[in-house]
């Protein structure tokens, strides 16, 4: 409630930075004003302005030093543009922080709402509107970003799968909408709905085909907020993308009729408007793969500059969009080809502190322009000037554009469905007429419109504005009940599992195989094939060597699995205060980055949401600090921490915490984050440590812990806390050298390193007798290190990493445990008659046999 | 020309039962025909037939073609050797689960009934089917489908996946880069995901139970071309 309270304050706050800005223009404007004489002529126009400055600037060298002067003028453009970009970010900042009205009306409908003010004051206090969305900024300096970001967070497999359908919605599609809505109000117009206008068949076309496209951005911010499922969203978000170059392309063809005139348009330069449309969307799409391709082969090699590495991606796409645009092809096709063709490589080639970069940095771009432009189409209505109201006309392009979009929608899905494996249904048909939203393309393109040739510019983008508005904000509030009211499938929250990854491939391999016995050539011997060509080819031209081989799926998810144990291992730790490394906040959110770069295949909610638990986790985790409650939390929590940690995790947690430790480290400079590796010094600890560590360990127990001691270890938990931070941080140091993130050979040779500092461990695994000898030559001496939770179970360990090693069937020293957790499913008794044995340091034949009951079940 | 081999009585069984089940209008594709087994009662009695029939008259006859011209022998039935000769089969990681998959238990050939019986497994499901209540479970719904995946793994027929036949899936299906550690890790790792009753290996019920949000109508389904 209490935010509640603030929010009126921040709009305060932003309407006075509004009145701020327009205030000052304004007091510009009547710098102009009063002058005038200087008005006639152009060349003294600029003179007002230029003495100004000039003052400015003279005043400091002629009359003395100044200590302070006011140089508006100076800085003019690019303050305002900063206080815009800050005034948009307010604005939305306003309008998150209110959860129960965005939950009903979509962010976008507010921007435009808020807009709507901004708009009221500016033209309160000018009379006249000074800003508007200009359609040169708005193509070349908002635009790009949003589709860049599209592109590249682009869930390829669900892309491509549906790329038939989307296709034939976004270039039929699109094209039905234009034609049938400038050939009805041609109609109208020759029925005489729509009184006096000057608007002749091939401008209604164009008027036509500029609407017809349903937006990305305005899609986007929609249906973002209401979570269907997802072939539903791609089609829809697919085709919004696509056919913006579509309808750009048809925009500039029917611009080209227009200006030739009605009557020099014959069957040639039709032939030729058509083919003009397939060069410039598919040498679009085609310049933006080359793109594409060029920014994966340089992050190939960029490696010695990682701090300049997410520029090159950036910097590449703009040129592939501004390239397209100098080659007159469709730009938004080319930069959307360019983030889709690029992703899995750059994601792959590119260190994981730069592929996070690149994460965030597009969405900041994406987000921020995506704020500006609908804040802007508020703010655009507010001005006299273009309203010039046509109820027949607007009344009825509203009509047509609704009514046509469903009309096209059912008819092509009918056609679709007759070859479509799974066919669209039909709710999730009126879902998708009901969401061809329209939005800033088209308004951008019909302020694009040429006065001179058309003669009703204006009621044309008032019109665009309204459809726009109407869309954005009637639709845009109306979706959700009607998703909920119509039970549309929603995108299911799936957890990440082992086995779904495994037999999802499973499926793929078997129907292939299907395919391949029944003769057929179709989608899934398609996608094998290019699935073969792009290993064999493009995987190998565009990744780097060592990404190459440490990718496989199923290991993967294993992987995205253990780290996740491993934060709620590291959560657990935080919460009781055993860990204090954890405490390194740089180092948690440095973890943290690298789970989420390890989702990149996965969809962008799912990342979503794994922030959140992330952010939850952490926020969690720095909230108790209270032992007593601790201790219960803990117990409770450790019972339902499903038992799957394992060194591995923590191995790798391990790796991933030092970095952050390193540049805790306050040395500046531009180009390294983490300069200082005294490799000497830490060597020297190290040893020293293992040393101690080693002596102490074989006076000790000799590391067969009973695993249930969790209670007990939690009141020694005061004492462990010391050496345990201690030795965390050796181990990390140690690992510093290890910038790369290899997870099979570091925790190969972790356990090579237990075995090799502790030979009783290495006869205990003998005596076992496990069959699988292949961690055996990985004794690599570089690697004498033991994990701390290894090393420290003699004195008592932190309960999760005992937990992690009982899953371990695979190292020396849980061997033995195995077989009691196994049996301990079913009784307690075996398992702690397993036990008793263990902790007796010498005995460890005991548990052999049960463990090999164990394995043999 | 006198190949009377058993598979060509049984397309023309196939094509009876087509003819029989009404006069459709066109040979529908399988998004809009409805074919569900219920509403078919004149080959009631043959029902294993109507289990696997796929959708229209011209695609079986596709695959029948198909069927001869993987029989090199020319008897009518498919031994192992005749699929394996399918190059692309020889470089997908589990064609010879799949091909292994065709025959029964203890055979070594396949007549064209029993390939059509493995391929009506991949038939889509369609909307009228879901609702139908049938009287056998047709070979492609949801359950039947998971079970010929299950199957695919469990090499003993004992109805449950261990974890050395897990591991030996899992060999097949990932990259040498993965050491026989991870993997142990791995397949341990996917046990314990399925595993409720705590035997340490997935019974078909597991199975079933944990692949519930995987959309396995789709998944295993595919457009059979006419």
């Amino acid at each position: 409630m209490q935010r509640c309270g603030r929010v009126p304050l921040w709009l305060l706050g932003s309407v006075l930075l509004i009145r701020f800005t327009s205030g000052i223009s304004a007091v510009d404007r009547d710098v102009q004003q009063t002058r005038p004489d200087s008005r006639p002529e152009p060349p003294s126009e600029s003179t007002p302005n230029q003495s100004h400055a000039d003052h400015g600037h003279g005043s400091s060298a002629v009359g003395g030093i100044p200590v302070v002067t006011f140089k508006w003028h100076h800085v003019e453009t690019p303050y305002q543009v900063a206080l815009w970009i800050l005034v948009a970010g307010l604005a939305k900042l306003v309008i998150e922080a209110n959860h129960h009205v965005t939950n009903v009306i979509p962010e976008s409908a507010l921007l435009i709402c808020f807009g709507f003010i901004l708009g009221g004051i500016i033209w309160g206090a000018d009379k006249v509107q000074t800003f508007k969305l200009n359609p040169t900024v708005f193509f070349f300096y908002l635009l790009p970003q949003i589709i860049l970001d599209t592109g590249y967070s682009m869930p390829n497999k669900l892309f491509f799968g549906n790329m038939g359908a989307i296709l034939v919605y976004a270039v039929i599609g699109t094209c039905w909408n234009a034609a049938s809505l400038g050939l009805s109000l041609w109609g109208c117009h020759q029925g005489g709905a729509m009184g006096d206008l000057d608007i002749g068949l091939l401008q209604y076309l164009l008027f036509g085909s500029l609407i017809a496209a349903v937006d990305p951005v305005a899609v986007i911010a929609v249906f973002e907020q209401v979570h269907v499922n997802e072939v539903l969203f791609i089609l829809v978000f697919g085709e919004s993308l696509l056919n913006d170059g579509v309808t750009v392309v048809l925009f500039n063809v029917f611009d080209a009729f227009v200006s030739l005139g009605g009557a020099r348009i014959n069957a040639v330069e039709i032939i030729k408007g058509i083919i003009s449309f397939f060069v410039v969307a598919f040498g679009g799409s085609l310049l933006g793969l080359v793109f594409g391709l060029l920014i994966s082969l340089l992050t190939k090699v960029t490696q010695k500059v990682k701090i300049i590495e997410p520029a090159f991606v950036f910097v590449l796409g703009y040129l592939s969009y501004l390239t397209a645009e100098m080659l007159s092809l469709s730009s938004i096709l080319s930069i959307t080809f360019c983030g889709v063709s690029c992703q899995k490589y750059i994601n792959a080639n590119m260190a994981e502190s730069s592929v996070s970069t690149v994460r965030y940095v597009m969405k900041v771009f994406a987000n921020g322009s995506e704020t500006i432009i609908f804040v802007f189409l508020g703010i655009s209505a507010i001005d006299t000037e273009i309203w010039v109201w046509n109820t027949g006309f607007i009344l009825l392009t509203l009509f047509f554009i609704f009514v046509y979009r469903i009309i096209g929608v059912f008819f092509l899905t009918w056609i679709l469905n007759r070859y479509r494996l799974v066919p669209v249904e039909f709710i999730d048909q009126v879902i998708m007429s009901y969401g061809g939203l329209r939005g800033a393309v088209a308004y951008g393109l019909a302020t694009l419109l040429n006065e001179s040739k058309i003669k009703e510019k204006n009621l044309m983008i008032c019109t665009t504005l309204l459809v726009v508005y109407f869309t954005v904000i009637l639709q845009g509030i109306t979706m959700k009940p009607l998703v909920n009211w119509l039970k549309v499938k929603k995108a299911a929250v799936s957890e990440l599992t082992l086995i779904e990854k495994l037999q999802s491939k499973v499926f793929d391999h078997m129907l292939v195989a299907i395919e391949d016995i029944s003769g057929q050539i179709g989608h899934n011997y398609m996608r094998d094939k290019w699935n073969q060509f792009e290993e064999r080819w493009m995987t190998r031209i565009l990744m780097k060597k060592s990404v190459r081989k440490s990718r496989d799926c199923v290991f993967k998810v294993f992987h995205q699995l253990n780290l996740k144990d491993a934060m709620s291992y590291v959560a657990e730790g935080e919460r009781r205060g055993s860990l204090e490394f954890v405490r390194n906040e740089s180092a948690f959110i440095d973890f943290k980055k690298k789970f989420v770069d390890d989702c990149s295949g996965a969809m962008p909610d799912i990342t979503a949401c794994m922030s959140d638990d992330y952010s939850a986790m952490s926020s969690m985790s720095r909230i108790d600090q209270v032992p007593s409650v601790s201790l219960e939390m803990h117990e409770q929590n450790m019972k339902g921490v499903r038992e799957t940690e394992d060194i591995n995790t923590h191995h790798l947690l391990q790796q991933h915490l030092y970095k952050g430790r390193k540049q805790h480290r306050h040395r500046y400079s531009r180009s390294h984050f983490n300069v200082n590796k005294d490799e000497n010094e830490v060597q020297e600890i190290f040893q020293r440590t293992m040393r101690n560590r080693l002596e102490s360990f074989k006076s000790a127990k000799m590391g067969v812990s009973p695993p249930k001691k969790i209670s007990k270890h939690t009141k020694k938990d005061q004492q462990q806390k010391v050496p345990n931070g201690k030795s965390t941080e050796n181990g990390k140091r140690y690992f510093s050298g290890d910038e790369d993130f290899q997870f099979p050979e570091g925790d190969a040779s972790g356990f090579a390193a237990s075995d090799g500092s502790h030979p009783f461990p290495m006869t205990y695994r003998a005596g076992a007798g496990i069959e699988n000898p292949a961690y055996i030559p990985d004794l690599d001496p570089m690697a004498a290190e033991i994990p701390p939770w290894l090393a420290e179970y003699d004195a008592g360990p932190v309960a999760p990493s005992q937990r992690a090693q009982l899953r371990l069937p695979w190292t020396p020293s849980d061997l033995g445990r195995l077989a009691p957790l196994r049996i301990s499913t079913r009784s307690n008794d075996s398992f702690a008659q397993a036990d008793a044995p263990a902790a007796q340091q010498k005995d460890d034949e005991p548990p052999t046999p049960s463990k090999r009951d164990g394995r043999n079940m | 020309l006198a190949k009377s081999c058993p598979g060509q009585e049984t397309v023309t069984l196939y094509l009876r039962g087509v003819a029989l089940r009404g006069r459709r209008p066109r040979p529908a594709p399988p998004s809009t025909s409805p074919p569900p087994a219920s509403t078919s009662h004149p080959i009631k009695q043959e029902d294993n037939l109507t289990e696997t029939r796929l959708v229209s008259h011209s695609q079986i006859t596709r695959l029948y073609s198909r069927f001869t011209s993987l029989d090199k022998g020319e008897n009518g039935t498919l031994s192992r050797e005749d699929f394996q000769r399918i190059p692309e089969l020889a470089i997908n990681p589990l064609g010879d689960r799949i091909i292994n998959a065709f025959f029964p238990e203890g055979e070594d050939q396949v007549n064209f009934r029993g390939f059509m019986r493995i391929l009506a497994h991949f038939r889509p499901i369609e909307d009228n089917e879901k609702k139908s209540v049938a009287v056998s479970e047709p070979l492609n719904s949801r359950t039947n489908k998971l079970l010929f995946a299950f199957r695919l793994y469990d090499l003993d027929r004992d109805d449950k996946i261990s974890r050395e036949e897990l591991l030996q899936v899992l060999r097949m299906m990932v990259g040498v880069n993965i050491s026989d550690d991870q993997l142990g890790s791995i397949a341990d790792r996917t046990i314990q995901e399925a595993d409720t009753n705590g035997d340490n290996s997935i019974s078909f019920n597991e199975f079933i139970k944990v692949l519930e949000k995987v959309d396995v109508e789709q998944k295993m389904s595919i457009r059979f071309l006419h």
